[in-house]
């Protein structure tokens, strides 16, 4: 997938101005927000909390043996029947797909949803060595027959709205004009079902893999997940390394808050465990790949490591002001939201996703939903500040902070340049030459400067003391 | 958490932040009314400027810390210092450790102002248990409140504001739908992505026009210029104004004798 992250600005200008998008991605992640409150605080606010600092704290565990739990994660899996793979890159992982594609003579895949592969572009590579892909999760084989990417984590089809999925349904794969959405879910998953019963191999992601069990671990609310993973005679798991956790307590703390946090429920509707071939009329053939593509360069940068703690439950999208506004594709690649913000330029290098660091307002809501605490605003701030260390920044904001660090170095010169200022407004010359101003002005009224500062104030008060 | 000094009994040095002082410099009376009306010594140290939160959150750390020594350099001396803002009030507890922590001078300096700065009502209510400033005012009014960003995620400002607004004769208080959601100022996010910030401005603005109050209160003068900027340029009669200068409406000739 392209990386068009360095035009977040005018990409989300696109977003705003269609009005759709806003609408449509406003509505859903405000249900979300409001579903993952009912569920994470059902019993008690202090409950809903500790769940959280159980959930941060198995995440957190997991990063720090990382280096020990990865050989865990070969050996049980392996132990269970497993064949385990190791892919340093994007290329890497898509050779292995295409030696197991061949070894078996699969032809036609069925895939359920999985942002791993999305990173990867695992389905242009497939289509391209002749394969028949089918995304079976709604929402992506929505935006596959329409030629899209996902927009949110787990809901990837938020940006439209009831109506243009319909539309692109009586396009796109000869739907009748259906009202109810019902009626349109029966008839994709009659399209679906052919898909399933014709798959000769399954792809799925992993939320979770065991260390200690060796399982592979699936959270998901249509089926099609189960479908794929149980139906085709080889089924093949891509997941990334910070997938791992330890042991099963750890995933029963992080598979009730996933979906808490994500959708509002308790439970996901189908909470897969699999823990090996089944030579009982299942998958004969099951492969995991473990896909670093610049995890480990992300987790040797003690700044950044906790972002690997991420479980992808959509939350912070959710939650966020910028992305409710701008909607996902705005972010130019396959992450977005405030995580995106974060692991975009760390994935794909800061250079090709220099705006997204500075799409947050560091308003904090992220990190107050995030169900494993990762503090977003703060890696936000670090990445601006490699941003400055690595001179991608422009010239006129340089030049600007520097003189405000001389203003207000200075007393004096502070009270100077606010009279300046003031003086500078009054006869309108902000008009004059371009600055931060005059962006503001666009939409928003600024006030006058006072008449007299604070200081000026209360310098006459203490005379007249 | 910072081992935080009880403020009761100490004189108040008041850091009224560069947009107060420029701008809005009501706001710093009014802060500096109602302290007085409670007795408590104030001073106004001359040597402030800008706690540099600008620079830290666009990244400019170097510039950032020059002015943040400033600060340091001028209230060096304070016992106790009240800010009327959460979100200068978090630059200066949050990050001022840990942009001199590796300064063998300056650190324990940085920790000690971290450990004194409180944010207006939080001073207020927190610091001092004062719940009830015994105020009036002068008419009936409804007020609705929005909770901004760095006070209420970084300071965890509980009620305060709400609290001392509830128990003013003649104020009543609700909420804003969505009142702890972003009004999109963010600082140099407002220009540096304006129409980003313009769309969630708006969001806030349906909420604010959909609300019978006619008054928004909050307590960042920063959030406040954003959310006024916009009602201004869409010619909507409803503002939003700083708890301290709704507060300080409230000293009225009845109340300013008041003794407890």
């Amino acid at each position: 997938m392209k990386i068009e992250s360095n035009n977040f600005v005018a990409l989300a200008d696109i977003s705003i101005s269609d009005g759709h998008v806003p609408e449509a991605v406003g509505a859903g992640t405000r249900t979300a927000f409001n579903r993952r409150l009912g569920a994470m605080f059902a019993t008690s606010a202090p409950h809903g909390e500790v769940m959280r600092q159980q959930a941060a704290e198995a995440k957190r565990r997991a990063l720090r043996k990382l280096p020990d739990l990865l050989v865990l994660a070969e050996a049980e899996p392996t132990e269970n029947g497993f064949t385990v793979l190791w892919a340093e890159d994007a290329a890497e992982a898509k050779q292995h797909m295409l030696d197991i594609v061949a070894r078996h003579g699969s032809k036609h895949i069925a895939k359920s949803k999985s942002m791993v592969t999305e990173e990867i572009a695992l389905n242009d590579t497939l289509i391209a060595a002749g394969a028949h892909v089918v995304e079976t999760d709604l929402g992506e084989y929505i935006l596959q027959i329409n030629d899209e990417h996902p927009s949110h984590i787990v809901a990837p089809v938020i940006h439209k709205s009831k109506a243009e999925i319909r539309q692109v349904m009586q396009d796109k794969i000869g739907m009748p004009y259906l009202e109810d959405a019902q009626a349109m879910v029966a008839f994709a998953r009659e399209k679906l079902r052919v898909e399933f019963l014709q798959a000769d191999m399954g792809v799925s992601g992993a939320n979770f893999i065991i260390a200690e069990t060796g399982s592979l671990c699936l959270n998901t609310n249509e089926g099609n997940g189960r479908m794929v993973t149980t139906l085709p005679k080889v089924h093949v798991a891509f997941v990334g390394i910070e997938r791992i956790v330890e042991n099963l307590d750890d995933y029963a703390t992080l598979t009730q808050v996933l979906p808490r946090s994500g959708t509002g429920q308790n439970l996901t509707v189908y909470t897969n465990m699999i823990n090996g071939p089944c030579h009982d009329g299942g998958p004969e053939h099951l492969y995991v790949i473990f896909v670093d593509n610049g995890r480990s360069r992300i987790y040797a940068n003690e700044k950044y490591t906790e972002s690997l703690a991420c479980i992808r439950c959509g939350a912070c999208l959710n939650a966020c002001p910028v992305y409710r506004s701008t909607g996902g594709h705005a972010y130019g690649w396959v992450y977005g939201g405030p995580i995106g913000a974060v692991v975009t330029p760390l994935l794909v290098g800061i250079d090709k996703a220099t705006p997204l660091p500075n799409a947050s307002s560091l308003c904090g809501s992220c990190k107050q939903v995030c169900p494993v605490d990762i503090d977003i605003p703060r890696m936000l701030l670090d990445l601006r500040h490699d941003i400055v260390e690595m001179k991608q920044t422009e010239f006129m904001w340089n030049a600007s902070m520097k003189a405000w660090e001389k203003v207000c170095a200075s007393p004096r010169l502070f009270e100077m340049g606010g009279k300046a200022a003031r003086a500078a407004l009054t006869i309108g010359m902000d008009r004059l030459v371009p600055n931060p101003l005059g962006q503001w002005k666009q939409q928003r009224d600024f006030p006058n400067f006072a008449a007299k500062s604070f200081r000026q104030q209360w310098r006459e008060r203490q005379k007249t003391k | 958490m910072l081992d935080r000094p009880p403020p009761k009994d100490k004189p108040v040095s008041l850091f009224v932040t560069c947009i107060v002082d420029m701008i809005y410099p009501d706001t710093g009376m009014s802060v500096v009314k109602i302290l007085e009306h409670l007795g408590i010594p104030v001073e106004f140290p001359m040597g402030q400027t800008c706690c540099g939160q600008p620079a830290f959150n666009s990244g400019y750390r170097t510039e950032a810390r020059t002015v943040a020594l400033q600060f340091l350099k001028t209230f060096q001396s304070a016992e106790v210092i009240v800010v009327p803002s959460g979100s200068c009030g978090a630059m200066i507890r949050h990050e001022y450790p840990a942009l001199f922590a590796n300064d063998p001078q300056w650190a324990a300096v940085a920790e000690r102002i971290a450990s004194i700065t409180w944010e207006f009502t939080e001073y207020l209510v927190d610091g001092l248990g004062i719940e009830d400033l015994h105020l009036k005012l002068p008419a009936p009014k409804t007020f609705a409140f929005h909770d901004a960003c760095h006070g209420l995620r970084l300071l965890k400002l509980g009620q305060g504001a709400r609290t001392l607004l509830a128990n003013t004769e003649n104020a009543t208080i609700s909420d804003l739908t969505e009142c702890d959601v972003c009004c999109g100022f963010g600082g140099t996010f407002a220009v540096k992505m304006p129409n980003v910030s313009a769309a969630m401005l708006n969001t806030k603005i349906g909420h604010i026009e959909a609300h019978e109050a006619q008054t928004i209160v909050t307590g960042d003068a920063s959030c406040l210029t954003q959310m006024n900027g916009g009602l201004s340029r869409q010619k909507s009669a409803k503002r939003v104004r700083h708890i301290a200068d709704v507060l300080a409406d409230g000293l009225t000739e009845d109340t300013v004798h008041h003794e407890d």
